[in-house]
């Protein structure tokens, strides 16, 4: 029987703005396996990055259950989470996310600083990840010296540096040209099946999530069925019973 | 681990102006703070360098400086005798009667004339003193003669080498220039005392009398019984502890510069939150992804406050240099207990540059604190979401 890495039951995330009440997720159910590599999708405002930040701990839900790595996250601390988050999780940004007065070097090197690997390993560690993502001769560069692809590139290794037992994209090839989009994606994909890394991506591109082994429609705050794309929830939604 | 300090002082140098700018601000509060404080410690050590452990100050009862001290010399004389009194390699008694006034001369900062303290004394007094001639020699008894101290040689054109001086009934001629050290002698002139009592008209009307133990063991004895003795009338006190006391003329000045120095701290450490809030504002997406990598709020407050100790630290250092170029330079100061002028050095010393760097940090914390407090607040997607 495969690991259950994320659990989560009727995850919902409700907030007020602006005097309204919004419902950013609704009883979302959500399985993911050890090795799944999940995508993600739906419109602006479907919710789906709303599940993605609250998978990894960046947010609080306001009912439900959810269960990380066997880790209930409603019960940890700020600072808990911190830790936990920095030993299991690698977080991919659409727009990198890479701290600009850092090398690329640095930028990798970064998430390390906060475990017991002492300079040198730390480096060392670093170089082999951006070695892994193609960047070898880059090391030394800083963001603005560098493309779109690369830097996400950068960002991508800084996600796996720690070797996390998940990896959360968020609309990882949302500010790239196609080309450089299909590396990142390839990247991902490579990192799922050679390396078993877990993986949820965000997307709303049929492209990216053409590279995921499953997909998970969002609609309005609501997580369809495994399977059901929007449309024919639409039609379910709207000829309730004509299923038979 | 914490975030890296690369990190801050990378930032820094990315916004050189606002940085530069800054740290100027905080360097010109540090440099007037340590330049009253390099005043006070040249003042200190010229008062310090004052007076031996074996001596006593013997005046009027309830005089608190020489100036307005009267001694007669029947005093002197009771004085003289005292059991515990040391003797020199001619058996004479230590003790020198002395007359202490002011005159009027035109200096390099003042044309106008400024008061300077002339003392009448006996030989002995310059042998009880550790000083040495500069320049020319000492002046001989019964000649109206004078010797100046370095620092007034120095600071008035007239009081030189072979000038002569006009004050009390006639001229005096400027014989020899001396050396005390670090001393306040440095800003007195020494004459004969027969002649310079005898030209303010005060023979019997003298200042005060230097005595010296045979030890400093038995100063305090000394100094018990000269003082219990209702028929001397005086006030004796150690020597030193009587130029200590007169450090109190740089206290006006300390006063106001530190007082000047506070409020500028308060417009220092506004510059500097003003500058770390922008810095936090610029930052938020940074701050954010931050968080996301593990690092807790604690972390992103220790790295905000560090950045603003860092940049403060710079002001701090720039200040010390400013200041540097103060060190040994010469100024004079009116006394109110002499009502003259003493002349000193500047003295930036490391312990007051360390206090320098100390209140540029001060000053760096107490700006850095709030915008540091306010990136640590900031919550993830909200950081995240900020431009």
């Amino acid at each position: 029987m495969s690991e259950a890495v994320i659990e989560t039951t009727k995850l919902t995330k409700e907030f007020i703005r602006d005097e309204f009440h919004v419902v950013a997720l609704k009883d979302a159910d959500l399985t993911v396996n050890r090795g799944d590599f999940v995508a993600l999708m739906g419109p602006s405002g479907s919710g789906k990055s709303t599940l993605l930040h609250l998978i990894a701990a960046m947010d609080r839900p306001s009912s439900g259950e959810i269960r990380v790595l066997g880790q209930d996250l409603r019960a940890l601390t700020d600072r808990a989470i911190a830790h936990w988050r920095n030993a299991h999780i690698g977080f991919i940004f659409q727009s990198f996310n890479l701290l600009p007065v850092l090398s690329a070097l640095e930028n990798v090197e970064l998430p390390l600083k906060l475990t017991n690997l002492k300079g040198a390993e730390r480096m060392e560690h670093a170089a082999t990840a951006l070695k892994l993502v193609g960047l070898g001769d880059r090391l030394g560069h800083y963001p603005r010296q560098l493309s779109g692809g690369q830097e996400q590139r950068v960002a991508i290794a800084r996600a796996i540096v720690t070797d996390p037992d998940l990896i959360l994209a968020d609309e990882p090839t949302g500010n790239l040209d196609a080309a450089s989009a299909t590396d990142v994606l390839t990247m991902l994909a490579r990192l799922n099946k050679e390396f078993g890394k877990t993986i949820v991506m965000v997307t709303h591109d049929p492209h990216a999530a053409s590279f995921a082994t499953r997909v998970r429609h969002l609609e309005k705050g609501l997580l369809l069925p495994e399977g059901q794309a929007p449309e024919e929830w639409n039609a379910a939604a709207a000829h309730p019973g004509s299923e038979g | 681990m914490a975030i890296p300090a690369s990190y801050n002082l990378r930032n820094l140098m990315v916004r050189k102006t606002t940085t530069v700018m800054t740290a100027l601000g905080i360097a010109l509060t540090v440099a007037v703070l340590l330049s009253v404080l390099a005043l006070v410690a040249g003042l200190r050590q010229a008062f310090a360098s004052s007076g031996d452990p074996r001596q006593i100050l013997v005046m009027r009862k309830g005089s608190t400086a020489e100036l307005n001290s009267g001694v007669t010399r029947d005093v002197y004389q009771s004085l003289k005798f005292m059991r515990g009194i040391a003797r020199d390699a001619a058996g004479q008694q230590m003790a020198s009667l002395e007359m202490v006034t002011v005159i009027n001369l035109p200096s390099v900062d003042s044309p106008a004339g400024m008061n300077v303290t002339l003392r009448g004394l006996l030989p002995v007094g310059i042998a009880m003193r550790p000083l040495k001639i500069q320049q020319g020699r000492w002046f001989q008894t019964g000649r109206r003669e004078v010797v100046v101290g370095k620092s007034i040689a120095k600071r008035y054109p007239g009081a030189r080498m072979g000038q002569q001086l006009r004050f009390g009934k006639g001229n005096w001629e400027v014989v020899g220039v001396m050396d005390g050290g670090e001393s306040s002698v440095n800003s007195e002139i020494f004459g004969d005392l027969g002649q310079i009592s005898s030209d303010f008209n005060r023979q019997d009307g003298l200042s005060s009398v230097l005595v010296r133990a045979v030890d400093a063991a038995a100063v305090p004895a000394l100094i018990h019984s000269m003082n219990d003795d209702r028929r001397l009338n005086v006030t004796a006190e150690k020597e030193q502890a009587y130029f200590d006391a007169q450090t109190s003329s740089g206290a006006p000045l300390q006063f106001l510069g530190i007082f000047v120095s506070v409020i500028m701290a308060v417009g220092s450490s506004f510059a500097a939150m003003n500058t770390m809030y922008a810095a936090v504002a610029r930052r938020s997406k940074e701050i954010g992804t931050l968080r996301v990598l593990g690092f807790s709020r604690g972390s992103i407050m220790v790295s905000f406050l560090m950045e603003s100790l860092l940049l403060s630290a710079l002001g701090g250092l720039i200040g010390c240099v400013l200041v540097l170029p103060l060190n040994n330079v010469t100024t004079g100061i009116g006394s109110f207990v002499t009502f003259s002028e003493i002349a000193f050095n500047f003295r930036v010393t490391p312990a007051i540059m360390a206090s320098g760097i100390a209140f540029a940090l001060f000053m760096g914390a107490a700006g850095g604190l709030f915008p540091a407090r306010m990136a640590a607040k900031k919550e993830i997607l909200t950081a995240l979401r900020e431009i």
